[in-house]
This record gives C-alpha cells, structure tokens and sequence, in this order.
C-alpha cells in the first residue's frame, strides 16, 4: 500500500480550473471570430491566426530562456490576449505591426509583472492602445465589411467607424441630426455587423452571444459588464438631454465601437479587475464614465479601451477601500 | 419554502453512499484507547492507573476546568497502560489503554430499549447531568454541551436551533440517527429546551434528506414549541453562523456568540447523547459513526463504542480499498486526514471517509489569477487571497484587520480555487499566528 | 518692457531673499543636535540590518551603542553577530571604551531525523510551511519533535547560509552562518541553537530534541535520544544534563574531550570537525551524516584567539510544546 497522505482540509476540489476558465473564454469568442471572418474574409482570419500564434510565440521564447520558468502557453491565456488583440485591431493590419502588438501584450504587459495573474492592466488592451498611439494610420484606416458572397456597403475599400464619422461631424460644427444621415441604419447594422471597424467591433449579437455563454459558466459575474452598461446609459442619457444636437443619444454610444467587446471581454478580465462584487461595480461605472468623457470630449473617437486601462490602475485601490459585504456585518434583523 | 443562508456557500458533489444503511452496532474491540482530551478545552484529568479493572460507563478521567468534559470507559476490562497515542489530532496525546474483557456495565445505566418521554429533572439537575455524563457536541467541534447550556448573565436564549443540517459530503451518521431514533431525539430536544428556559426549538434539515424531514415533522406534531424546517442544499451550512442565518435570519456579530442574537446551536447527534444521558442515565460511550469512500465495498453507519480502533470499523466495511490514498476523520471539507490506522474513535468522529489515491492528490499549485471565486464563495465575507498573501508576507496586524479571525474553516475557498492554491493551509496559520499574538497582547 | 522684467527679476529675489532668512532661522530653531559618533559606529557596522544584535537595524544598534555607551561607560551584552569581535572592537575604539571578546556562535541543526533515519510513514501535501505543518500533525516520520524539512529556516535566512539537504530532507548550516537567529525563531519546533562556533569549528551537541521516552523516540527515528543517561555518567566536566528523556550539552562547560561520543547508543551526539585519528578504530560520528558544515575547517576560525569561552550565550528558554489549534467551528 502507498504511504497515507496527510494534508489540511478540505480534501475534495472542483473540477473548475485555470484551463478550464481560459479555453471557456476562448469558446464564447468563437462566434464573433466566425462572424468576423464572414464579414473580412480571410484577412480577419490571417489577422486572428498571426495575431495568437505570435503571442504563443513570444510567450514560449520569454518563458523558455529569459523567466527561465516553465512554459505554460497552453494554460490558454495567451490565446484570449491573441484573440482579444486581433479583435482590436483593422483586419488589413501589416503582418509585423501584429508582431509588434504581440510583444508588447505578452512581453511588457504580461510577462514583466511575472506572468498570468500577476499583471496590472490587460495584456491585449496595452498591445492595442501601444499600437493605437504608435501606428496612428494603420491602425485607423478601417476595411468597411465586405460579407463573403455579399456586396460592400459603399464602394470605398476603407472608411472611418461611425464614431470617428460622429466626432469629425461634431468637430466641424455640425450637429448630430446632421450627421445622422452619414451613418445609414446604424443600429440594425451594428448589431449584425454592417458597420467599418475592427475585427470585433463588428457585431454585437455575435459577441453578446458569447457574453451570455460565459456568465451561464460563471466565468465572469454580472456585476462588471451591467456597472459598465449603466453608467454609459446614464452619463450620455444625462448629456443627449441636456443637448441632443451636441450629443448623441445612449443607444449609439452602447452598440458602437469596442463597447461590447470591451464590456463583456476585457474589462471582466479576472486579473485586472477588482475582486469584490462592491468593487467590480465602482470598476465598471468609473470605466463607463471615462469612456464617454473621452469619446465626448477627448480627443480620441473610441475610449473604452483607455478607459479599461486607466480603471486597470485603480484596481489596487479599489481593493482596499470596497471590501465584500462582511458577515455579521448586515443590520440584526 | 426552503430557507438558506445569503453569503457564499458551495455545492460540493454529495456523494451520500450510506444513506439508506441502518445504522449496525459493531462488535466491542479488544483493545480500546480512550484519549483523556477528546473535546475542545482542557484535557481531563485521569482518575485510574495502571492494572485497574474498569466497567463500561465507569468514570476514567474528569473533566475539572471550567471548559473540559468527563470521560468514561466505553468498554469493561483491565486498564493495560496509561501512554501516548497517535489520536485523530495527528499527535501523539496521552490516553487510557484498556485490554477488554467481557461487557460490564456500570448498574445505574438504564439499558432496557423503551422509550421514556416523561422529564423529571429541573434546569440545574439536567445540566448537571449532561455534564457529569461527559456530553460534548457532536458535530465535530466537540464543545462541552453542559457549558453551552449555561447562558451568561445578561443573556437571554430566545431559541434552541437543532442542526440536522449533515452539509458534510458523505456523511450520514446524523441522517440515519434521525431516521432511527427520532422519538429519543425529540425528547432530547424537550430536555435541551428545558435546561434553556426557552419554549421554541428549530431542528433544520438540507432537503438532500426529504425522508428525514417528513419523519421528524410528523413526530413533532406529538412535541410542542418543536418546529423542523427544511433547508436548501448549501455548504457550509452546517456551521453555527451560517445556520443561524438560514433559519432565523440573525447574524452574530464578528468575534461573538450564537447567544449574542438569543440562539443556542446543538447538533442533532447530541441531542440523543442528551437524552440517554439524562433518561438513560447512559455517559457519552458510543457513536454513531459512517465509515464511507467511493472504493469502499460496504460503505455504512455503525454504532461504535469510543476507543474502538478505526481499522476494527474499516474491517466491518470490508477491509482498506487497495487504492487508498487517504483517510479522514470526519468529511472531505473540514475533516482532518489521519496519520495511522490505528487511531481510535473519539466523541467528535463523524465519520471515517477513504479517498482513493487519484482524489487525494492536491493538483500543482498555480498563480493566482485573481478570478475573485473565493471571495464570492466565503460564508463569512473575507477576502481568502489577500488572506493568504498577508499570511506568506507575515504581516500579521493586517491579517488580523481583515478578519482573520472570522474565518470558520469551512475550506470552500480552497474547494473552489481553480489555481489550486491552498488557501485555508495559509489562513489556518494566520489564525493560529494572529491568536497568539492577541493572546500575547490580552496577557500584558 | 523693461519694468517688466525688473518687476520679475525684484519679486522674484524677494521672494527668494525672504525664503531664505526664514529656512535659515527655522533650521536653527528646529536643529537636532546628534550624536556624530552614531554615524561613526553606523558607518562601522555591516549595514546587514539582519536584527540579530535584536534591534530593529543597524542604525537602532548604533543609538544604543552609543547610549549604553555614554551611561555605563561599557558594552556588555551589545553585540553584533555578524561583525563578530573585529567590529565590536572597532565600535569599543570609537567610543574609546573596552570590549570583551565574544565566542562567536553559529546556527546548529539539532536534528538527524533524515529519510533513512525516519522513514516517512506518511506523505504530508499542502503549504510548503513548517508552521502550518506543525499544528496539523506530527510529521511525516511520526516525530512530534523533529524536523519538518520544509524549509522555514531558509526562507528566513538573509545570508544564504541554510539550505535544504535534498538527500536527508533536512537544512544544513553552511559557513556563511553569522548566527542573527533568524532561523532559531523561524523553527517553530525549536531545533536551531546558537552554539559557539568552538576552537578550530570543534563542535559537540546532542542532536536531537524530542523529548519523549525511548520506546517511542526510537520507534520513529533511529538516531534518537532515548535518554539512557550513559552520556551524563561518562562526562567529566559535568557538561551534560537530562531533561524530560532528553540530553543537553552545555558549550560553555564542555572540554570537547569527546568521552560521550561514542557512548550514545543511538549515535545521537554529533561530534563536528575533529581529525580522524591514524591509530584508533574510525570513529563512530565519521560514519554519520555530516549535517554540519565541514568545509569551515579549512578557514582558520576567529575563535581560535580565543582561550575560554567567557560568557554564557543566551540559551533559549524551552518553549512548551504548543497545542494545535483545534477551534474548528462546529460545521457538519
């Protein structure tokens, strides 16, 4: 007989695990990924496979020879930040600006603070914003959708997203029933994905359909994505009352850009957001409200992704000053 | 409507392969290890010595501190020494060794099996009795019943809660008792409410025990001020706290007692001790136990005496599974996994689990990826992660101002950590660091 | 313009001219008049802020070097272990006082419960923590006393000197050892003890602390002291006593005359850095498994200056043997 093992409790365990929760996120992107390549083609899909590959890549050789630490690229965590980052970035992006984006997500973001778990900000998201504020022009000239078997909207190859169309009309003075026409249909179209733009900004059914995937799962909590949707809709519904030929209304602000993508996909990232239910509410309403500041009043057309980032650095606080609800805490009743 | 308690709590598979087992009474050991320190507090204090013959229900040791429990001999025989054993703690503690011989009891037990329902005794005499019997809860926790009994002044017990809750997986030692000896344990309760002084009792049951519940409620229409209420499945509901919660909806504020909000908790096991001792006149000398595992051939209950040597119960259950990798006094959540074989029953044994090899492994320790699942799964609100890194870090004030202390032990954020980091191991060690220095600290 | 600029150049100077006069006078008033050979025998120490000397740091030891110093015109019992004397001298010179030497100490693992010598009868699984391991059982060989062999002591250590000895599964001292004590109180079984170094690394020590009777010692490790008392009849310095089944050497009084070595029946008194003698049969304790240092020899000690070993080193105060924390809240 083996020796008898001795250990504290408890001495049974979940079948949860890392792995697990990694490959369930990649599962729910799924449809967005086959939604993005219906509408990009293949270049959607040479984006994806380049993008994760070079992440696994740099994630291996980083590991491999300079941590010197044992190789977990198959933990999955490399293959959501590959994903995440082709889903932010235009699907005619050059081969070695993805390389680049791979670098800095995994090498900087990722792998400097000591690898999965222990960064501060989302490893895509920091690829995204490096490549955002370094490649201004590719990273912005966006391939209007061409479905396959389909028609394009306009005969153009490029064109700007509806949010970058909203602040040029807006920065030249003209207001925002002026504009409108310019944006045929936009709701019907960005929820199924008729609009310019990144790889995942495409279609919001698509993505909210792997949102709802992963809260069935319980891999990430309604608390985050509904603080995040809310202060959105109140903030710009404050703003769109106050003046609706200044301000757009909620509804364009909750399907445009990156919103879902970034709601339900990176700002619920587990390591960089808070760790309490209380916590993740103050997250996700202070990155709702940083988002419509910048995309309002900033410079830039889209903010979700600084806006994630920049709640990213508030995370340690938010962890000590919003402690979950203590037992014995609540009022005797 | 079955109630729960709000806060955290785990669904762990329940595995309850004994439940339909009546409970069978195992055959007297030759050699039984009564250990003098089987309840929490002080260790009692040994009345016999080397050579002595001793019968069944016969004081051996008293219990003389304030928190400390008699203990008798659960067998007749000569006292063969008087030494260090390997008991469930994992330590080697002293204990009285006796050579059995034959099955004398003590006379004044009542052994005849009727049932006595009518309660002659007051307050004093039936606390009095408990104590002297050496009754302890039986739960696991092994408090001295006759001193939880004892309101404090100033404290009013508004409500007896009876735990019939067995949120353990695979145990059923309770589930079976309340099947079986239901009439008694009701009875029991009518005592514990006497020596209370409070007129309401609530016995609550997870629904995972639907016989148990429609029993017990269809006996106590007979009872008065007794009520049986079911509860959702949800662990750990079992403990205290998080029972109190679920049944009558009062929180016991950090650092404090069930009294605190008016309730007193006994488990449902120690309200049949209760009532053997006080009509029975029978001490604290057998229990029932489950003996459990999935490779186990005959996984069922046994009414064991104390000291009885877990391998004599393993042989009942048809001998130790070839792949035994681990076995544990108690459940698989909270129970402690025991370095021998020969470790004997005490009161607080629940239950004897056998995991096979392949479970009882720990799976490699990863990062922590901050997934927040054992916050949420915390009973008591406290931040398991930071619990733990506090801990590693040695910064011992603010392990304590995050309510170390608070921690119940349930193990349901380890059970849920899907980077398998042992997370209770360290806060276990923060507890017990941050007593000490508490201690320290209250004795300048 | 040109009032412009001497408007700004004037204001600015004023404001300048006025900051000044008034840093000048608020660094009078607030002067903190210290001490400058604090500095002096700061500069003097080895900067490790280990705490070994049992202040917070280096700076802290300085203070109440010079304090002391200053009221009792001596040094006794400051001293800082890991200067060792020629440090302490150089203090005694700064603050022109006298020093007495001291028997330099070091780290001595008072534990054989290898793998060979204790086989495991368990398999502990959990958190690499000695202190954890300590409350939940006895320890994978079944000794309630020895070493747990996971590795606190290391972690404690800030000078790289203990390590874990894979093979036997217990830490080694190596002489890198500047005895700060960390690890004696990282131990939570209290194994590690401060010993003089000895003369020429020479050291003799019981090395084992269980304090059990010799039935259940020996059961669980073979190398085990079962407190048989040969060792205490056989010493002619009266070195040795018994205590609750167990044997303690006093360094101070021992003569290192080695009787009681190859007396124990168990091999349990460890002898450290002695020749092999050329005539007589091997030794016993060269058969052993060194868990000391031997390495050291080679380096002429300190100690050797040394004739007597003058003051008694603080000998730790036995600790009772803590009970494992078994409030466990009622859950089943």
């Amino acid at each position: 007989m083996n020796l008898l093992k001795v250990s504290g409790s408890p001495h049974v365990h979940t079948d949860n695990s890392v792995k697990n929760i990694m490959y369930g996120v990649i599962y729910a992107m799924i449809p967005a990924m086959l939604v993005s390549v219906y509408f990009f083609g293949l270049d959607a899909l040479r984006v994806m496979v380049l993008s994760v590959v070079a992440c696994l890549l740099v994630e291996y050789l980083l590991q491999k020879y300079v941590v010197k630490t044992d190789v977990t690229i198959w933990d999955g965590s490399a293959i959501i930040t590959g994903i995440l980052l082709a889903f932010n970035v235009p699907s005619n992006l050059p081969w070695w600006i993805i390389l680049i984006g791979a670098i800095v997500s995994i090498g900087v973001a990722k792998t400097s603070f000591g690898g999965l778990g222990k960064n501060i900000f989302n490893p895509a998201l920091v690829g995204r914003v490096f490549l955002l504020i370094s490649f201004p022009v590719q990273m912005t000239s966006w391939p209007v959708p061409k479905p396959i078997g389909g028609t394009a909207l306009t005969d153009a190859v490029t064109g700007p997203t509806p949010l970058g169309i909203m602040k040029e009309g807006l920065a030249a003075g003209q207001s925002v029933q002026e504009i409108m026409p310019e944006i045929p249909n936009y709701v019907q179209n960005l929820m199924t994905g008729f609009q310019g733009g990144s790889l995942g900004e495409v279609s919001a059914i698509a993505l909210i359909l792997g949102a709802i995937y992963m809260l069935y799962r319980k891999i990430i909590t309604w608390h985050t994505p509904f603080a995040y949707l809310g202060s959105v809709v109140i903030f710009s519904g404050i703003l769109w009352l106050v003046d609706p030929t200044q301000f757009v209304d909620p509804l364009f602000h909750l399907v445009t850009g990156g919103m879902i993508l970034g709601v339900f996909y990176m700002a619920t990232d587990m390591v960089s957001s808070p760790m309490s239910t209380r916590g993740q509410l103050v997250f996700g309403a202070g990155a709702g409200i940083l988002t419509i500041l910048i995309r309002v009043f900033g410079a830039y057309p889209e903010g979700v992704s600084f806006a994630i980032l920049i709640m990213n650095g508030f995370v340690p606080l938010i962890d000590r000053a919003f402690k979950p609800a203590r037992f014995g805490e609540m009022v005797k009743s | 409507m079955f109630k729960t308690f709000k806060l955290g709590g785990v669904h762990p598979a329940e595995n309850k392969l004994s439940e339909d087992k009546p409970i069978q009474v195992l055959p007297i050991p030759k050699i039984a290890s009564i250990p003098f320190s089987q309840h929490l507090g002080a260790p009692a204090k040994v009345l016999v010595a080397r050579g002595d013959v001793v019968k069944a229900g016969q004081l051996i040791a008293k219990g003389e501190a304030f928190i400390s429990a008699n203990i008798h001999s659960s067998v007749s025989g000569k006292v063969q020494k008087i030494d260090n054993i390997v008991d469930t703690s994992g330590f080697r503690r002293p204990a009285v060794v006796i050579a059995v011989d034959g099955d004398e009891w003590e006379e004044s037990i009542d052994r005849s099996p009727e049932l006595k329902t009518e309660i002659t005794l007051g307050q004093k005499e039936i606390i009095q009795k408990i104590n002297d019997m050496g009754v302890v809860g039986l739960g696991g926790a092994t408090f001295p019943s006759h001193v939880k009994l004892m309101v404090p002044e100033g404290k009013k017990a508004e409500v007896l809660i009876i735990n019939g809750v067995e949120c353990e997986p695979y145990l059923t030692s309770d589930h079976r008792l309340m099947l079986e000896k239901g009439e008694e344990m009701l009875v029991g309760v009518q005592i514990l409410k006497i020596a209370l002084g409070v007129n309401k009792a609530i016995i609550g049951i997870e629904n995972n025990k639907p016989d148990a519940i429609k029993h017990l409620s269809d006996l106590a229409q007979k009872h008065e001020g007794i009520e049986v209420q079911g509860l959702k499945v949800k662990y750990p509901q079992g403990a205290e706290k998080q029972l109190i919660k679920a049944l009558i909806n009062r929180e016991v504020p950090s650092g404090k007692l069930p009294i605190e909000v008016g309730a007193v908790v006994n488990n449902a096991g120690t309200a049949f001790a209760v009532y053997e001792a006080v009509q029975k006149n029978k001490p604290l000398m057998e229990r029932v136990v489950t003996l459990t595992g999935k490779s186990v051939k005959d996984p069922g209950n046994f009414m064991v005496r104390i000291g009885t040597p877990i391998s004599e119960l393993i042989e009942a259950a048809g001998g130790l599974p070839e792949d035994t990798g681990k076995v544990i006094g108690g459940g698989p959540m909270m129970g402690k996994a025991l370095n021998s074989l020969e470790v004997p029953v005490v009161k607080g044994t629940s239950g004897i689990l056998i995991m096979p090899e392949k479970e009882s492994q720990r799976e490699k320790v990863l990062h922590c990826i901050r997934c927040s699942k054992c916050v949420s799964v915390c009973p008591m609100g406290l931040e398991p992660y930071l619990l733990e890194k506090l801990v590693m870090f040695e910064d011992w004030d603010r392990t304590q101002s995050e309510k170390v202390m608070d921690c119940i032990e349930c193990g349901s954020c380890h059970y849920t950590c899907p980077a398998n980091r042992p997370l209770l191991d360290y806060i276990r060690l923060g507890k017990n660091k941050v007593g000490q220095i508490m201690r320290s600290r209250a004795g300048k | 313009m040109n009032d412009v600029m001497i408007f700004a150049i004037a204001s600015l100077g004023g404001i300048g001219i006025a900051a000044s006069v008034i840093l000048y006078f608020v660094a009078q008033k607030f002067k903190v008049v210290e001490d400058p050979r604090i500095d002096e025998v700061e500069e003097s120490l080895p900067a490790a802020n280990c705490g070994g000397c049992g202040y917070a740091g280096c700076r802290a030891f300085a203070e109440a070097l010079v304090k002391q110093g200053d009221d009792k015109s001596n040094l006794d019992g400051l001293n800082c272990p890991v200067g060792g004397n020629d440090v302490m001298a150089t203090v005694a010179s700064i603050l022109s006082l006298e020093v007495e030497e001291q028997d330099p100490l070091i780290a001595v693992v008072r534990c054989n419960g290898s793998h060979a010598n204790s086989p495991k009868k368990v398999m502990y699984e959990g958190a690499t923590s000695c202190a954890f391991a300590h409350n939940l059982f006895s320890g994978e060989g079944g000794c309630s006393f020895g070493c747990l062999g996971l590795g606190d002591c290391v972690k404690s250590c800030d000078f790289d000197a203990i390590h874990m000895n894979s093979e036997t599964g217990l830490p080694e001292v190596n002489d890198k050892c500047v005895a700060c004590g960390a690890c004696v109180e990282a131990c939570p079984r209290d194994i590690i003890e401060l010993r003089p170094k000895g003369k020429k690394d020479r050291r003799i020590f019981v090395s084992c602390v269980n304090k059990e009777k010799g039935g259940p010692a020996k059961k669980n490790c073979d190398v085990a002291c079962i407190g048989c008392g040969k060792c205490v009849k056989v010493c002619p310095f009266d070195a040795i006593t018994m205590e609750n089944n167990l044997a303690y050497i006093d360094p101070i009084k021992c003569r290192l005359c080695r009787k009681c070595v190859p007396e124990c029946p168990t091999e349990a008194i460890h002898e450290l850095n002695f020749p092999i003698p050329k005539v007589k049969k091997e030794p016993v304790a060269v058969s052993q498994p060194k868990v000391q240092d031997v390495k050291s020899i080679k380096e002429e000690s300190p100690a050797e200056a040394v004739k007597e070993p003058k003051s008694a080193p603080a000998e730790k105060p036995e600790k009772p043997q803590e009970k494992p924390e078994d409030k466990t809240n009622e859950t089943n």
